[in-house]
């Protein structure tokens, strides 16, 4: 309904008041398959990612799982590498990273992630496709779920819902493999000797592939996903969307394939509703950009393979612009893109920079509390301080322990300390100072621990040194 | 909590309760234009459509409710009811530490059955008694065990009651209490002078000749009952050898002096009533490997 319509109603009929339900029914969207230049696209960009999702966790490297995040032990192996909690100020580098990635993909290609990449859109359609093969066509599902319960209806039900779960389990377990050795978690999960924890997170995950792809859907998109909401303040007049040029197909209207549209004075749309069927939103494309459309294209084949069949152009529906429809040039290069992509680009520059320059060893220092200071018989200043030394890396190393900072003290006790690959050492040790060479009863000095055979492995934290006044 | 605010918190929970559940159903349809599409809200022209909900929200609603209601009945929250699974998070600690118990008590318990001089080099024992000691010792002794002034330091040679893994293991257990009187007054403050003089020649360092031999003949009258005709100590009452140029104390001259003159007291609490015999077991074997490396 148009708005001028709308005011034209309300102009001549006193408001009809009635009791209405504020919250809304789902209305179960029934979606008909298609083929097409853009499902192709999915379907070649889809498949490498979910290849790759279930495969990773069952790849290994030196005989460790390639990807674990091994929460229990607060390490986490990532290609090779093993991170642990310290180095959580990279995770918010890769999530800023992401998040400028996505700014500047939404500003120039619009909502291509939730179209072709976004998971919920990917196990829907895997969804869809197995709801296809058990249950038929857009039409028979319809007349089917309209009829009476019979023995072929619930086979085909129970045969969709078991293959659904069966893709849901296999997801949830293998997202619970990248938490939990996968190779055991298979062996415990099938021999009852799984714990109450991971059992809980497999059926967990299982569920919500299950609800979410299965029952939610589109629904997900439209009231859950916040990025399906901001999106809009991203959008311009050069984003690219998909959309239907109402210029070419208004007014719309059925004819044969035989007449001359213009003779009808009829617009390019023959208005068979095809690209509202396809929807797995359910909206119709026509009524212009809603904030509903995931930017599938699935609107773009159906109406496609309409228009090949009518032997008029095709692209009634397409990605365009607002500033294309409204018979302008899309500006590719404008200054949000430049400015999103600046942005990425130094971030992107910092986080390699720091994962090159990343020193996999950590060092901190207490100072012992109880005593301010320990004098010695020869009169020289002692503080005692705790060392944890970890060695994040993957061999062990061997550390020698120097300070610098003050002025011709040295280190009492065990110098050198040899730290398994993946160990935390805490290591006691004193710092004897010359009182009279200090200047303040506090001094800012540092420990250095440096790995013997490897230079590069060098780490030093500051610390405190108290002497009497 | 006394029973007037226990009915307090029943009260005010339930009264809630009923209000967010007649709140939620008496919203759940409104009288309204039909056709009304927008909430009549305008911002520079931009109107604001007055959607409904999905109805699954407002299951979500009743669902919330029925989980709250669920929890207060299973867990403490209604005042003092304590909830049909009266569960508490005293139990939750005590079951917690039972469970390390469980998995460490067994490591420890191993270790408790074999001598202190087996198990002193252990990397794990080395491991689990710095974290016991730096827990229960290092207050005292400093981190590193080297100790400070008055508290002896447990990495050199030299030990007051005995080198012994036994001696150390009760020194730990029982505790020590040393007492070194205070001598100012017996043998007057030449006395004092003499013998410090007396010490410092025993340890090879500096001393007036002739006040050293006079502070012997003091020392020989005085002091040789717990230090030893040689002042060489005597680890069973705790004295400790004058002659190895080791104080705990400090070894300064003046430092001696104030030794004799008013006395010190050592004391090394017992810890058999705060660790357990295996804890003990385990420390004594950390400091014992950290002067016998």
């Amino acid at each position: 309904m148009s708005d001028k319509e709308f005011i034209d109603l309300k102009a001549v009929a006193p408001a009809e008041v009635a009791e209405v339900d504020l919250y809304q029914h789902r209305e179960k969207i029934y979606t008909r398959r298609i083929e097409g230049f853009f499902q192709r696209i999915r379907l070649y960009t889809g498949w490498p990612l979910l290849v790759g999702y279930f495969l990773l966790p069952w790849l290994s490297w030196d005989g460790r799982q390639l990807v674990l995040f091994d929460l229990p032990a607060r390490k986490f192996h990532i290609l090779g590498l093993t991170f642990w909690p310290q180095d959580f100020p990279m995770l918010a580098f890769l999530l800023i990273i992401a998040a400028f990635a996505l700014f500047a993909v939404t500003t120039v290609l619009g909502r291509i992630w939730c179209g072709y990449t976004c998971p919920q859109t990917v196990w829907t359609s895997i969804f869809m496709w197995l709801e296809q093969k058990a249950e038929g066509s857009r039409n028979q599902r319809m007349r089917r779920d309209k009829g009476p319960w019979s023995r072929e209806k619930f086979t085909r039900k129970a045969l969709k819902h078991v293959s659904w779960l069966f893709v849901a389990y296999v997801t949830g377990f293998t997202f619970v493999g990248y938490f939990y050795p996968i190779r055991e978690l298979l062996v415990d999960l099938w021999t009852f000797n799984l714990g109450l924890m991971p059992l809980a997170w497999i059926v967990f995950f299982t569920l919500a592939t299950y609800i979410n792809a299965g029952w939610m859907r589109e629904q997900v998109c439209t009231y859950m996903c916040p990025y399906a909401r901001f999106q809009s303040v991203m959008f311009d007049k050069d984003t690219l969307i998909v959309s239907y040029d109402p210029n070419r197909g208004e007014p719309r209207g059925s004819r044969k394939r035989t007449v001359d549209p213009a003779q009808l004075g009829l617009g390019d749309c023959v208005d068979d509703e095809l690209c509202v069927q396809v929807c797995p939103t359910g909206i119709d494309i026509r009524d212009g950009l809603q904030y509903e459309c995931i930017g599938c294209a699935l609107c773009i084949d159906a109406c496609n393979s309409v228009m090949d069949k009518m032997g008029y152009p095709r692209g009634l529906v397409r990605y365009t612009s607002e500033r294309e429809l409204e018979g302008g040039n899309t500006h590719w290069l404008r200054p949000r893109v430049l400015g999103y992509a600046l942005v990425l680009a130094v971030m992107v520059g910092l986080f390699s920079y720091n994962m090159v320059a990343r020193i996999p060893i950590e060092l901190t220092a207490i100072r012992d509390r109880s005593q301010l200071y320990v004098a010695t018989d020869a009169g020289a200043i002692e503080n005692i301080y705790t060392l944890q030394l970890a060695n994040k890396d993957n061999s062990s190393h061997e550390f020698e322990l120097s300070i610098s900072g003050l002025q011709n003290a040295s280190l009492v006790g065990e110098t050198v300390h040899e730290v398994q690959a993946g160990e935390l050492r805490s290591i006691s040790i004193r710092v004897r100072a010359q009182p009279d060479l200090l200047e303040q009863p506090s001094s800012k000095f540092w420990i250095v621990a440096q790995a013997t055979n490897a230079p590069e492995l060098r780490a030093s934290v500051e610390s405190r040194f108290l002497a009497p006044r | 909590m006394s029973n007037f605010w226990s009915l307090w918190v029943i009260v005010l929970t339930v009264i809630t309760f009923a209000l967010m559940i007649w709140l939620l159903f008496s919203n759940r349809t409104r009288e309204q234009e039909i056709d009304k599409q927008t909430t009549g809200h305008v911002y520079d022209g931009i109107e604001e459509y007055d959607n409904p909900l999905p109805a699954w929200w407002f299951y979500l609603f009743v669902i919330t409710i029925v989980w709250g209601i669920g929890y207060l009945i299973a867990y403490p929250g209604l005042g003092n009811f304590p909830g049909l699974l009266k569960w508490t998070q005293l139990e939750q600690y005590e079951q917690r530490v039972a469970e390390a118990e469980e998995k460490y008590g067994a490591i420890r318990e191993q270790y408790l059955a074999q001598p202190i001089e087996d198990i002193a080099g252990e990397p794990q024992v080395r491991k689990m008694g710095m974290r016991m000691f730096g827990n229960n010792c290092a207050q005292c002794h400093g981190a590193d065990a080297r100790g400070s002034y008055g508290f002896p330091n447990l990495t050199d040679e030299h030990w007051l009651w005995g080198s012994t893994p036994e001696a150390m293991k009760i020194s730990i257990a029982e505790g020590r209490q040393a007492a070194m009187p205070a001598f100012g007054d017996v043998i007057g403050s030449g006395g004092v002078t003499n013998v410090t003089a007396y010490l410092l020649k025993l340890n090879g360092r500096d001393a007036e000749p002739a006040l050293a031999d006079a502070g012997e003949k003091v020392f020989q009258s005085n002091c040789v009952a717990c230090h030893g005709a040689d002042a060489g100590g005597n680890q069973a009452l705790g004295a400790p050898d004058l002659k190895n140029d080791n104080w705990l104390y400090g070894g300064s001259p003046e430092q001696i002096s104030h030794s004799i003159r008013a006395g010190r007291n050592g004391v090394m609490p017992p810890h058999k009533d705060l660790l357990s015999d295996a804890k003990i077991h385990i420390i004594t074997a950390y400091v014992y490997g950290l002067s016998n490396q």
